[in-house]
Formats: C-alpha cells, structure tokens, sequence
C-alpha cells in the first residue's frame, strides 16, 4: 500500500443559520434582494436544500426554485432556476449572476410576473450561513484508510469537503481529488471523483459512489 | 433521563464526536441559562433536557430562575398572546408592574456566566445588569411566534432586545429589523423521551383500548389542545368530506385543564359538531400522558395539523419522527418540517386537507414513501442532538462575527 506523501486531515463544518430581516413577497422584489445580499445568503438558498433534504431527491432545487414554483406558481422559472448547473460556477459571484440573469430574462418575457404577491406567511425569507469549519479526529495516511474514514464520517464532513473548499472557498477541485492526486499520484481515480455532478447525487448516495470508486481501484491493486 | 451514548444508535457515533469537538472549543466558559419556571412549558422542558446533557459534554450550564409574583405571570401572559398577534389590552399598569417585579430580579440575581442566556420575554429586563459583568455575552431566545406582533409590546420589549448581543428564533418568518444579529434555531424533539421513543405493539393495543378505539377501519388523528387555532372544527370537517369516499374514523386529542378559558367552549363546539358519529373519538388526555400521545400518534394512519397559526409544530415534527404520513397547513414552522409531495403534503383549506387525505389513505405506498421521507427529516434536522449542536455554535459565534469561523 503506498504511503501518502501527506496524511489526509478531514475536517468537518457545520452551519449555523442567521436571519437578515429581510423578505420578498414579489418575484421584483426577490430579483432586487438577490442582487444586494451577502454571498453566504446565496450559497445558504443555493445549498441549504442539499444539506437538510439529503435523503430525499437526488436532484434537490434550490430554494429560489421551490419558492418561485411552490409559492408564485411560476413553474416555468422553477425550472430554469432547478436546472442551472451549480456545478459549472466556481464561485458565488458567478452563480449569483446567473441566478439573476434567469429572473431577468423571465420577467422580460413576462412582465405581469413581477407583480404576483405570495400569500399571507408564504414570503421568501433571506436566510445567511455562518460556518464553522474544525479538524476532526480522523486521518488517512493511504488509500484504504481514506476509504475506511469515508464509510463512517459525517455527511458535514463529505460535504465541506466536495462542496465547501470548492465553491466557497474558491478551489478549483474537490479537497479528495486533490490529496489523491498530490499526495497519493492517483490521477485518474481523483479526476473520477471530481467529475462527479455532487449537485445530482444525495449526500449518501455520494458517499457510496466514492466509496466503491476507491474500492474498485483497490482491488485492482491487489 | 438517557445520556448522550444512548442517542448514537439514533444518529450516529460521528454525530456525538463533533458535538465532542465543539464542546472543547467552549472549554471554560460558564452559560448561564434564565427563564421564569423549571416546570412546566416548552422552555423548562428543552432546558430540562439541555443543561444535563451539555455537562455530561464538560460545558458548565446553569438554570437560574427568576420571581415573580401572581400578577406579573398574568402580565407576562397577556404579553405572549399579544406578541402572537391576539387581540389583548394593555394598560400602562402591566408595564409598571413588569418593570417592578422586572427591577427586583435586576438586584437578586446573581449573574456570572460568561454566556447569558435569557429565555422568553418575562426575564428580559436582567440585561440592564449587563453592564456589571464585563466581556459577558448576552443572548436573547424567543420561542415565541412573533410573525405578526402586538407593536405596544413588541416595541417595549426592543427597548430591551437591542442591548443584547443576539438574538434567537424558530422560524424565519419570526424575524425582524434589529440591530443585533438574528440566529435561527428549530426547536427540536428527543427521539428517547416518552412521546418518542419506539413503542411495542401491545402498548399501543393497550391505548388504543383505554380510549374506546378499534383499528378495524383507517384513522385520521390529530393532537392539539382545544383551540380555534388548530382548528379542530374544520378537521371534523374535511374527515366528512373524505368520510363519502372512504370509510375511516377520525381521533382529536388533546389535553384538559389548561389555562385557557376559551377551550371550554371549543371543546364544547367540536363536541356539538361531532354529534353522534361514533367514529369520531373525542379524548381528553390528562396530564403527564406521553406515552399515551405516543401510542396515539403510531396508531394513526394519517396524521393532521389543519392548524391556522402555528408556532414551530413540534406535533408534526412527533408524527414525521413515527414515519407518519402527515397532511398539515402550510403555517409557522411546517414548512421548514414538510417540503410538499416529498416529506408530507402541505394544505390551505379543508377541501385541500380532505383531498390530501383522501390522497394518502387511497395510496398507501406513496404514503410510506412520504413518512419514511420524513422521518429522515426530522432525523437529520429536528431532534435533540442538533439542537445542543446549534446551541453550542451559536454560543461560539458569541466570539467570531466572520462568515467562516476557523476552530
């Protein structure tokens, strides 16, 4: 078994939320508030769904797309909002643009959209993350450890991992690609995991599929 | 009462590790919890749980409770139903005898935490003190539904509220414009308590026996206490309308003796209207019957909360915890518990609750679907454990006002 260069430190994050105060009860009104909220709003309504809902669809929308569809009844735009492929945007900025470009380019095709109220209790409130990101008691110094590890730590784990240091944190790969290809020289089985869409799969779901790439690649090993 | 290793078969062991690891981050810090009652409430009964668990994590809680006489709790009763939006009057004399009684506790408390967590309106007034204890942190939590509250005492309370660090509500919608920062905790349910935890069949028979009912045909339940804002009436009603369909019964819970006036008469209403179908159980359960709501709830078939104003709704959160598929209105905090179609379905009238209805007792796989769903909600989102997790973060964030805490 080859011996990592540099041993694997998982880390864990966890959430906490904080309320803004601020709500919208109009699509014009979601539109404005989206441009001028904090990035960890947009990263809390992009990524909340995932993280609280994991068990349920694999493919969760976020929750502009639920309130727009669910509440304004605005399907269409769910869709679109549904649809946009978080996975493509390496920062908040730009997924932010995107999310405003699709309400724009909506609400210039139908202008009377602008002006449908949501029901009394049914605004959209903007929500912020803070969080928290610590090391855990958990280190791989090689490949079956790391598939060992994997099998037992906590979806917040998994999920700072793939999502946070991603997106949020401005990397450009996965925390697992990068060890595995760094410290261990397993270039494919990293760029595998890395072209996963972790946007489609539930976090449990994810977790197996990593697990049975590295299993898969150890076996060929023995 | 069970200790923290008991909830590892429920949530995991890497669940307990990182409250683990967040507990020794708050290592020497002393959380001074207040309210006004050790018994009785929903805030006695989270603290009661709270405090013995965050020691057993090394974290040094304390309770403290404040005094107040007979008619400073009629005050500050009055002032919770005014800040849930009911109408109430509020003399200048409620205030003077708020801030008298308020003033006692100022110069006999003693107050030492490095965290100062005050609990609810009646001990508000303690964070004029704050100045006496340097670097202390002073947080606010409401566990009330203030969505739509009474301005005069909403604004008397500001006064208050903007000299603490933060503050804290269950649901996003509870949120206002202040100055200070505003966190959002669910309330949450304990998986091992006696309204929770898993019951053998026989029990629930034995239940099931003691209040007159049979499972020949499909149930319909609801538990609440009697009151207009759970709407029982409107229940009976669409238990009718899916009654023409389906043969079913259909069981009201809820408790007696509370302080309620007004549920005497609509107790009595319901009664009127249920008349003399004899599927419709009536129960009135006394006191200290957890186990009873329990049995209760895992006999239904579906469970209802056709609630018309709502706090968070840990009834719901009860029934997603049993796998139940639930039918409930889209108020308070239900939404955060029932995504529509994926966790429950969510109604806005009586005809929207009898469809649904009428919806899951037709299709009983959907059903399952719907409960296994949710019960990996409240799994993952709304019991004990993540409760004392967000508490922990929270009193971290008392020392870091970044979007990212490195620990």
């Amino acid at each position: 078994m080859i011996k990592a260069k540099e041993p694997f430190r998982f880390y864990t994050r966890l959430h906490l939320s904080e309320l803004t105060g601020l709500r919208a009860v109009t699509l014009g009104q979601l539109l404005k508030l989206i441009k001028r909220v904090p990035g960890s709003c947009i990263y809390h309504h992009t990524h909340r769904f995932l993280q609280q809902h994991q068990y349920l669809s694999p493919e969760p929308p976020n929750d502009f797309a639920y309130w727009v569809t669910e509440v304004l009844g605005e399907d269409r735009l769910g869709e679109r909002l549904a649809s946009i492929d978080t996975v493509q945007f390496p920062t908040i900025h730009s997924l932010r643009e995107k999310i405003i470009n699709a309400i724009e380019e909506y609400l210039r095709e139908r202008p009377f959209s602008r002006i449908k109220f949501a029901n009394e209790g049914e605004a959209f409130h903007f929500v912020k993350s803070a969080s928290f990101v610590m090391p855990t008691k958990y280190i791989s110094n090689n490949l079956f450890e790391f598939a060992e590890v994997l099998k037992k730590i906590t979806i917040d784990s998994i999920y700072f991992h793939i999502f946070e240091s991603r997106l949020r944190l401005e990397k450009h790969t996965n925390d697992f690609s990068n060890w595995l290809e760094d410290s261990l020289g397993e270039k494919d089985l990293a760029d595998e995991i890395s072209h996963l869409d972790p946007y489609t799969h539930t976090m449990e779901d994810l977790r197996e599929t990593i697990v049975n790439l590295i299993e898969k690649r150890l076996l060929k090993e023995d | 009462m069970p200790r923290l290793e008991e909830y590892i078969s429920i949530v995991g062991l890497s669940i307990i590790d990182d409250l683990k690891l967040l507990s020794e981050k708050l290592k020497g810090k002393v959380i001074q919890n207040i309210n006004s009652t050790s018994v009785g409430g929903g805030v006695a009964e989270i603290l009661n749980r709270m405090v013995p668990l965050l020691r057993e994590l090394n974290i040094d809680a304390k309770w403290e409770v404040i005094k107040g006489g007979e008619d400073f709790f009629e005050v500050t009763k009055r002032f919770h139903n005014a800040l849930h939006g009911r109408e109430e009057e509020i003399t200048p004399k409620d205030f003077d005898i708020f801030m008298e009684v308020s003033q006692r506790n100022i110069e006999d408390m003693k107050l030492y935490g490095d965290i100062i967590f005050v609990h609810d309106p009646q001990p508000i007034a303690l964070v004029k003190n704050k100045s006496r204890i340097p670097d202390s942190k002073w947080i606010w939590r409401c566990h009330i539904d203030v969505s739509n509250p009474n301005m005069r005492v909403w604004n008397f309370l500001k006064e208050f509220i903007v000299q603490y660090e933060a503050s804290v509500f269950s649901s996003p919608s509870f949120a206002q414009r202040l100055p200070i920062r505003q966190f959002l905790i669910s309330p949450s349910i304990d998986p091992l308590s006696d309204k929770n935890k898993e019951l053998p069949d026989n029990i629930i028979h034995s239940v099931l026996k003691k209040y007159g009912i049979t499972k020949d045909k499909p149930i319909i339940t609801q538990v609440s206490r009697f009151d207009y804002l759970k709407d029982p009436l409107g229940v009976i009603e669409a238990y009718r309308r899916v009654k023409k369909y389906i043969d079913c019964q259909l069981v009201l819970a809820g408790g007696t003796a509370t302080d309620d006036p007004q549920s005497e008469e609509v107790l009595n209403k319901v009664k009127e209207k249920a008349g003399k179908d004899k599927d419709i159980h009536i129960l009135l359960i006394p006191p200290k019957s957890d186990m009873d709501i329990n049995a209760l709830q895992r006999a239904a078939t579906v469970i209802v909360q056709k609630s018309i104003k709502e706090g968070f709704g840990l009834t719901v959160t009860e029934a997603l915890w049993k796998a139940k598929p639930v039918v409930a209105s889209a108020v308070g905090g239900i939404p955060l518990q029932i995504k529509h179609k994926y966790s429950g379905l969510l109604c806005h009238s009586i005809d929207g609750a009898a469809f649904a209805i009428k919806q899951l007792l037709n299709s009983p796989s959907y059903a399952k679907k719907l409960g296994e769903n949710g019960r990996e909600h409240i799994r993952q989102n709304f019991l004990l454990t993540r409760h004392i997790r967000d508490y922990m973060l929270l009193f971290l964030s008392m020392y870091h006002n970044e979007d990212i805490v490195y620990l």
